[in-house]
């Protein structure tokens, strides 16, 4: 293992900041498009109905109305909107525009008009008549005879999976090893309980946008607030019936996405009116239009069932979620799987498992992919759970995860069981430094000095601390692909063309860093072109942890086959071979003779002298595993116990991540995503009228975190490197939010004694859960 | 509606309807530095300062900035702006960005106030803009950072 690095491993600058922070940097809606027709959309009032009919002459006599599209004169073709590889593990399910309504926010008509008041104006003046059906609000119910029913017997899986719409069962999944029933006999004592969490939004400050115009030989080309070019150019071919050639999307610079923007449902929109007008368009979603017809972190209902000896070990482990999909199957599958996928195998010497889940569709919002994907949901059981372990066998928390969590050198049945809408990958685990994470996190909480002691700071308040442990993967393994290609040019710089997806986590930036470190020359040197389907190779996008770990590998590889073009023209230079040679800071020389040549002149020299070629090459790269990054996540809160308000003073998190290429960068992902956490463990929610509408779709009713919130932060990433990876990478972008709502529910029992069980942890919630324990002075 | 703006120090004629915002006429006449978030003076993407204060352009009917003095992050005087972009740059305190044009103007308008500000009186300051990407560690830390540079500057 060779970590003596010039670039990989420095807090170099993010490549685009600059130009971001001086307000130069150009997002979807700052391109300037001539005459553009402005898009809005009519969307369902009611949660479950019928469209009877729609008459849209008013609406088209509007001054200014170019185009209304609706279910009667558009093509209904079936698909899935999530931003998939292909086929999508993800139902078809979904028309640009259907006759049914499946919830509030369901879109019923588009209309492109000239301008925004048009375009608006239209809106409320087409008419629809609807006969309403009854809704489905509760998961629970889904499944039961007699329940309303969503989806007809035309949507299908396009893989060989359970699916069930006449049932609303959106996807089910069912592992098992060992014996169940024994592990439970065998146990000293079982826990049972269940937990909940709710829905939430990605709430990227851009909201979803894109445009689209026809380029001067008639190509459609659409700029799109993406995380997956690639996969929408597929998707909106498809549903379009555009043949891919005639397809550019680009990605320019994007303001988040989180999982929000894995989501292909505008650019078939923008797509369609510019290909049936020959105009160009865009389509602005407002702040509501995006909390309500966007997608959403799916909530689960886990109960989760434990079998424990007297000394902690666990025989037995059931875990059997329920997930609410709403309107329709977005991601249904895989999050689900990821629940038990990214969370099972850390404690993987549990012998009896079972996860049951079952995904359903609702009335509701449309659930998709979200940092963490399933995992978040199902570690607060697991954490919960943990602590109540260790509490009952009497051991510390921290020496307990030790004692049971997947070691260097191990592997756990999981791995193979689980997949993505398949059986997954076995692999061993190369790179595990949890227990390190453990002790200098519990250092850095003051964890032995504050634990079981409920300190009290006034009469009312009272602390404690609480640990939450979690793992993810770095991308999927075997289905995730990544490439790259790369030019030289003749002053020693490079341009790197990439399809995978910065979203303003710093891909292109650390990706660079891949390619300076490999070629050994400044970051400055290599000149990044990113997620344009014209001009980069392909790339599946930015998801599942993937793209430091899949893309930062393709990028190597394509780096190291530059070298070697770029030292066999050095040997020619020099007369000499190649094997003598040493590459430093971009001069190349001969280790006999001393004499150098720069990358310049050997680019020059390749260029013009003799022989001519240009030094360039190409490289993919798909993953044979996914090794998990590993997470100790700490809360000190202080819980009112008259109001039932917590309060978080501390969140320290303790990351191994592999060898971080750009610490700052990596501390940032793992800062984010434990703010986005807290925000989602504390506030954040949607709340729903009896009719299934969302009453609080603005940033401040939904509440997310502003710095005003912020507890005292720490992060800490530790000494880890994985040798799968390149320079020793693994993921960072989603795990840190696995962490928030455990540790909190953890910390609040350390300070009171009393079990939270459903998020967000509100003032109310914790009171009520306070009273019902009859805590003193609730 | 028709009015006379100066943006950026520069005297420009405007159009406008009667219900666009002040963020709409800034948009429509390029200048995209400010950026649209919610429309609903939550998120802070927007904020320009108007007549030296700093708002949500959102929040601001144009016909009611008529004559009015308007200056965006590009029109912020590059000695005082240039150390707080360079301090986002350099304590890792831009993710995606969409929020940093306005994030920058705000630090502005603190460091005009107070240019020693200490933690606290920083988050109140940034209490106005919204950060999905970076949890505002980094950026806490880059409002430290240019208040520094800028003091050791002066």
């Amino acid at each position: 293992m060779n970590k003596n690095f010039n670039t990989v491993g420095k807090s170099v600058r993010k490549i685009d900041s600059l130009s971001l922070a001086k307000g130069n940097a150009k997002f979807t809606d700052d391109f300037p498009l001539k005459d553009a027709l402005h898009i809005s959309i009519l969307y369902s009032p009611h949660a479950h109905a019928e469209i009877l009919s729609i008459d849209t002459t008013d609406a088209l006599a509007i001054p200014g109305v170019v185009r209304i599209f609706h279910h009667e004169n558009v093509p209904a073709v079936l698909h899935t909107t999530a931003g998939q590889g292909f086929p999508e593990p993800s139902a078809y399910d979904s028309r640009m525009f259907d006759s049914k309504m499946r919830f509030v926010g369901d879109r019923v008509a588009a209309v492109a008009a000239e301008t925004k008041e048009a375009a608006e104006a239209a809106i409320n003046a087409i008419r629809v008549e609807y006969r309403e059906l009854e809704p489905l609000f509760d998961p629970e119910k889904a499944m039961e005879p007699g329940a309303p029913r969503l989806h007809g017997d035309d949507a299908k899986m396009p893989i060989p999976v359970k699916y069930d719409s006449s049932r609303n069962l959106a996807a089910e999944v069912e592992i098992k090893f060992g014996d169940l029933e024994k592990g439970f006999q065998e146990a000293d004592f079982v826990l049972e309980d269940t937990f909940y969490t709710q829905y939430a939004a990605h709430c990227a400050i851009e909201p979803h946008t894109s445009a689209a115009y026809l380029d001067e030989r008639d190509r459609l080309v659409i700029i799109t607030a993406t995380q997956v070019p690639f996969h929408a150019r597929r998707i909106v071919s498809r549903v379009l019936d555009i043949p891919i050639r005639d397809i550019r999307v680009i990605k320019p610079r994007i303001g988040g996405g989180f999982g929000g923007k894995q989501e292909v449902f505008l650019e078939q929109l923008v797509g369609l009116t510019t290909w049936s007008t020959g105009r160009s368009c865009k389509i602005v979603l407002t702040r509501p239009e995006v909390f309500v017809s966007s997608r959403t972190r799916h909530p689960m209902r886990v109960t989760l069932k434990t079998g424990v000896k007297a000394d902690g070990e666990i025989t037995a482990l059931e875990m059997d979620a329920l997930m609410n999909n709403g309107a329709y199957g977005s991601h249904a599958l895989t999050v689900l799987s990821n629940g038990g996928s990214k969370v099972l195998p850390l404690f993987n010497k549990i012998e009896n498992i079972r996860f049951i889940g079952h995904t359903v569709y609702t009335n509701l919002p449309v659930g998709g992919a979200y940092r963490g994907y399933g995992a978040t949901q199902t570690y607060f059981a697991l954490n919960q759970h943990l602590d109540m372990i260790a509490r009952k066998t009497k051991q510390d928390l921290v020496s307990f995860i030790k004692k049971w969590h997947i070691k260097e050198g191990e592997t756990s049945p999981v791995f193979q069981a689980l997949g993505e809408g398949k059986e997954g990958v076995a692999q061993i685990i190369k790179s595990c430094k949890l227990d390190e994470c453990l002790d200098k996190g519990a250092t850095a909480i003051g964890w032995y000095e504050k634990r079981n002691k409920r300190l009290k700071n006034g009469p009312d308040k009272v602390r404690g601390v609480g640990l939450s442990v979690s793992m993810q993967g770095s991308g999927i393994p075997k289905i995730d692909m990544g490439a790259a290609s790369m030019k030289m040019n003749e002053d020693g710089s490079f341009n790197l063309y990439i399809g995978a997806t910065d979203l303003g986590t710093g891909s292109d930036t650390i990706l660079a860093q891949i390619a300076a470190e490999t070629l050994d020359v400044p970051v400055e040197n290599i000149i990044v072109l990113s997620s344009d389907t014209d001009l980069t190779p392909f790339d599946v996008g930015a998801y599942a942890s993937s793209t430091t770990y899949i893309s930062g590998a393709a990028v190597k590889k394509c780096a190291a086959k530059i070298r070697e073009q770029v030292l066999g023209v050095a040997a020619k230079i020099l007369n000499t071979d190649a094997g003598g040679l040493t590459v430093r800071e971009s001069l190349v020389t001969d280790t006999k003779t001393g004499k150098s040549v720069s990358y310049s002149d050997i680019c020059t020299y390749a260029m013009y002298s003799n022989d001519q070629f240009q030094i360039q090459a190409s490289a993919s790269n798909i993953a044979a595993e996914s090794p998990p990054p590993f997470i100790a996540q700490f809360a000190e809160v202080e819980v009112d116990t008259r109001t039932g308000k917590i309060r978080v003073l501390k969140f320290v998190s303790a990351v191994d991540c592999g060898q971080p290429i750009n610490p700052a960068l990596a501390e940032g992902q793992v800062e984010g995503a434990v703010v986005n956490g807290l925000s989602y463990a504390l506030t954040e929610d949607y709340l729903f009228d009896s009719k299934g509408r969302m009453t609080n779709p603005r940033f401040w009713d939904f509440k997310i975190f502003t710095a005003k919130d912020l507890p005292e932060m720490e992060t800490i990433l530790v000494d880890s490197y994985e040798e799968t990876g390149p320079y020793g990478a693994k993921s960072v972008g989603e795990i840190a939010i696995n962490g928030p709502i455990p540790a909190i529910a953890n910390a609040v029992f350390d300070a009171t004694g009393v079990r939270l069980y459903e998020t967000p942890f509100t003032p109310e919630r914790v009171w009520k859960r306070l009273r019902k324990e009859k805590y003193p002075g609730s | 509606m028709k009015t006379k703006l100066t943006i950026n120090g520069k005297l420009i004629s405007v159009q406008f309807s009667p219900t666009d915002r002040l963020l709409d006429v800034l948009r429509n006449y390029g200048f995209t530095e400010v950026k649209e978030g919610c429309r609903d003076g939550e998120c802070g993407a927007c904020v320009v300062l108007l007549n030296e204060k700093l708002v949500n352009s959102c929040q601001v009917l144009a016909a009611s900035a008529m004559d009015a003095d308007v200056t965006t992050v590009k029109g912020l005087d590059a000695g005082s702006a240039g150390p707080i972009q360079e301090a986002f740059v350099d304590a890792g305190a831009v993710q995606c960005g969409f929020c940093t044009p306005g994030m920058v103007l705000a630090t502005y308008a603190l460091l005009q106030e107070n240019p020693d500000p200490d933690t606290g009186r920083i988050r109140q300051a940034l209490d106005g803009n919204l950060c999905r990407c970076t949890g505002y560690v980094k950026i806490i830390e880059a409002v430290q950072l240019a208040a520094e540079r800028t003091k050791r500057h002066e």
